[in-house]
């Protein structure tokens, strides 16, 4: 379908955008209000999670016994828990590792799952009939249950935690991978690749796995709220970070036995920055996974 | 009909069979000596007693062996024994099933009536209120389980103090009460996508000559939403109802643990941290089953729900 076009028809003339800073002529595209309050949310939740150090006004294991469950107030924004630590510098300290472990381990997801999806693809037969059958008996795991089973022999802790869920969702990647990799392995490019002698590999590699990458890091995006939730599951169940961690989801775990005696904020606190952060991102990741056309499965 | 019902419960059967290999199988991806890992890294653990675990567990058999008699125990009903309580893991398993069962019905019934009935509402309004169900729906499937729970026993147990914060209740009503909240907080989250479905549904059944036919007959609008288009769309909020049903049984161990329930999941926690093996895996095997029989039921009625599909079914 895609001849050469000779005679192209006459394209109405853009209007001007003057913020413009793109390369590309494609007119300017605005970004609803909502997708900007996300947006900088999630920006300004990085930052502060980098500067953290530097803007927490507490230690965030400054334990002081005289403070214990504190109310908000000029001392202590958000209040303190049960040891008196400062909830505010806690959060923030915890940001850190609630945000780089589930980024982590989407990474460590994606490569394999991009790796099988795409091998399956590609080679067909039985290697995608193996591929198809392992990722099925990991669906047959409902829920966080295959993590579960790894962290119950490896013991817990953040790394394990980190390489359980990673394994646990690469096959939902190697899935979406491999359904949109072979739709575009049909097509024409790929086979004037192979009658050039371009190995099978260096095709994958070089030329497929890129033209994929617009899908793949749109639904990548789209997982992340996911990923993160089940991060923060793990810590709360006790299985991913450990104390003095202030990993939001442990956070919340210790802020737990507050609660019965009427002390809302050490849980709320921590519980309302996870709801946040995934609220946000997947408002910005349905915005950006329709710009670079996820294809349904 | 029957080759398809066949080879759905072969599948059944294979995904089974798997599942509980890699269920078993764990203990040897375990760092260091399986006995050592069963006794759940005791510093107290003698030579005569990792001996006798070593017995008791045939470890020195073939893989295979082992697995076929611990496979061949569990369609007996035998589940092994507890490292923990040193109870057969069969009763303290079946003294919490019921806690569990009831959580997950009692949730089901919960998102199934709201999540059809938001639909339902979404559909015929549309407009303004389909994006409030939207925007509300979508936001609770955004909060994690474990923050929703959280949330609701500080506001509804401990604030307003209308609902009981831990426990399970005896008796019928007591037990109704007492898993309000956890039933809820298992439910929020599913409503997001029940909405959808049935929204879409009807949606797609609204533009059907059958709906033209049943208005131009003179039915009322309620009847011809209640009869034509909601009878027609249920199929797959049916279809969609099952398979998340099929997943609560793994959000149980989050509630459970939330709300302090001892039922399947809230033991699961307990077994890994007291490193439990036998109890883990046969809670995570039960887990597996009741997920995958639930799906596996799904697919095999979805033909008797909808028709339609008993035709492409044959095509197969």
């Amino acid at each position: 379908m895609t001849l050469p076009q000779t005679a192209a028809p006459p394209v109405p003339p853009v209007p001007p955008v003057p913020m413009m800073s793109s390369k590309s002529a494609k007119p300017a595209r605005t970004w609803p209000i909502p997708f900007r309050i996300a947006a900088g949310f999630l920006l300004l939740t990085a930052t502060l999670a980098i500067l953290a150090p530097l803007v927490a006004p507490y230690e965030p294991d400054a334990i002081d016994l005289n403070a214990s469950l504190a109310l908000p107030d000029g001392a202590h924004v958000l209040g303190t828990d049960q040891s008196g630590r400062d909830l505010l510098s806690r959060v923030l300290h915890g940001a850190g590792p609630s945000l780089v472990a589930p980024l982590a381990l989407l990474a460590l997801a994606s490569v394999i799952g991009i790796a099988l999806g795409t091998l399956a693809a590609w080679h067909g037969g039985w290697v995608d009939a193996l591929v198809s059958r392992v990722t099925d008996v990991m669906f047959a795991f409902p829920g966080l249950l295959f993590v579960i089973l790894i962290v119950s022999v490896f013991g817990d802790g953040l790394t394990t935690a980190v390489i359980a869920l990673a394994l646990a969702y690469s096959p939902v990647v190697a899935k979406y991978t491999r359904s949109i990799a072979l739709a575009e392995r049909a097509k024409p490019y790929i086979d004037a690749y192979r009658v050039q002698g371009m190995g099978g590999f260096a095709i994958c590699a070089r030329r497929l796995v890129p033209n994929l990458a617009p899908s793949l890091i749109g639904y990548l995006v789209l997982m992340f709220g996911q990923v993160l939730m089940g991060m923060a599951t793990l810590s709360y169940l006790g299985f991913g970070a450990q104390p003095p961690s202030s990993e939001w989801g442990l956070m919340v775990k210790e802020g737990q036995a507050a609660l019965v005696q009427g002390a809302l904020w050490p849980a709320l606190v921590p519980g309302t920055a996870i709801a946040l952060v995934v609220v946000a991102f997947n408002v910005v990741g349905v915005r950006i996974s329709d710009r670079l056309g996820v294809r349904e499965r | 009909m029957p080759a398809r019902a066949l080879r759905i419960t072969l599948g059944l059967l294979v995904t089974l069979l798997a599942a509980s290999f890699v269920i078993f199988g764990a203990i040897y991806a375990a760092p260091g000596d399986p006995a050592a890992f069963l006794v759940g890294g005791q510093e107290d653990a003698t030579p005569e007693k990792l001996a006798a675990v070593r017995a008791a567990y045939h470890l020195d058999d073939p893989l295979w062996v082992q697995y076929g008699d611990w496979i061949g125990g569990v369609l007996r009903g035998d589940l092994g024994r507890s490292m923990q309580y040193h109870d057969q893991v069969a009763d303290l398993v079946s003294s919490r099933v019921p806690t569990t069962l009831f959580l997950v019905g009692y949730s089901a019934v919960l998102f199934v009536v709201a999540g059809v009935a938001l639909g339902v509402l979404s559909a015929v309004r549309g407009g303004r209120v389909d994006s409030i169900v939207v925007a509300v729906t979508t936001l609770l499937a955004s909060i994690p389980k474990f923050v929703k729970a959280l949330a609701l026993v500080a506001f509804l147990g401990v604030q307003l103090g209308w609902f009981p914060v831990t426990g399970a209740g005896e008796g019928f009503g007591d037990r109704l009460h007492h898993l309000t909240l956890p039933a809820l907080s298992l439910a929020l989250g599913e409503l997001a996508v029940v909405s959808r479905v049935t929204r879409q549904s009807m949606l797609e059944q609204y533009a059907q000559d059958h709906v033209t036919v049943a208005r131009a007959a003179g039915l009322s609008e309620f009847k011809v939403i209640r009869r034509h288009v909601l009878r027609n769309a249920l199929a797959p909020v049916v279809t969609m109802c099952g398979l998340i049903i099929a997943s609560l049984f793994a959000g149980t161990v989050v509630v459970e643990t939330a709300f302090g329930i001892s039922g399947m999941g809230s033991l699961l926690v307990q077994a890994i941290n007291t490193h439990d093996f036998p109890v883990t895996q046969a809670v995570l095997l039960l887990m597996v089953l009741a997920y995958m029989l639930v799906t596996t039921f799904v697919d095999l009625v979805h033909p008797l729900i909808d028709p339609r599909v008993r035709l492409e079914g044959s095509a197969a």
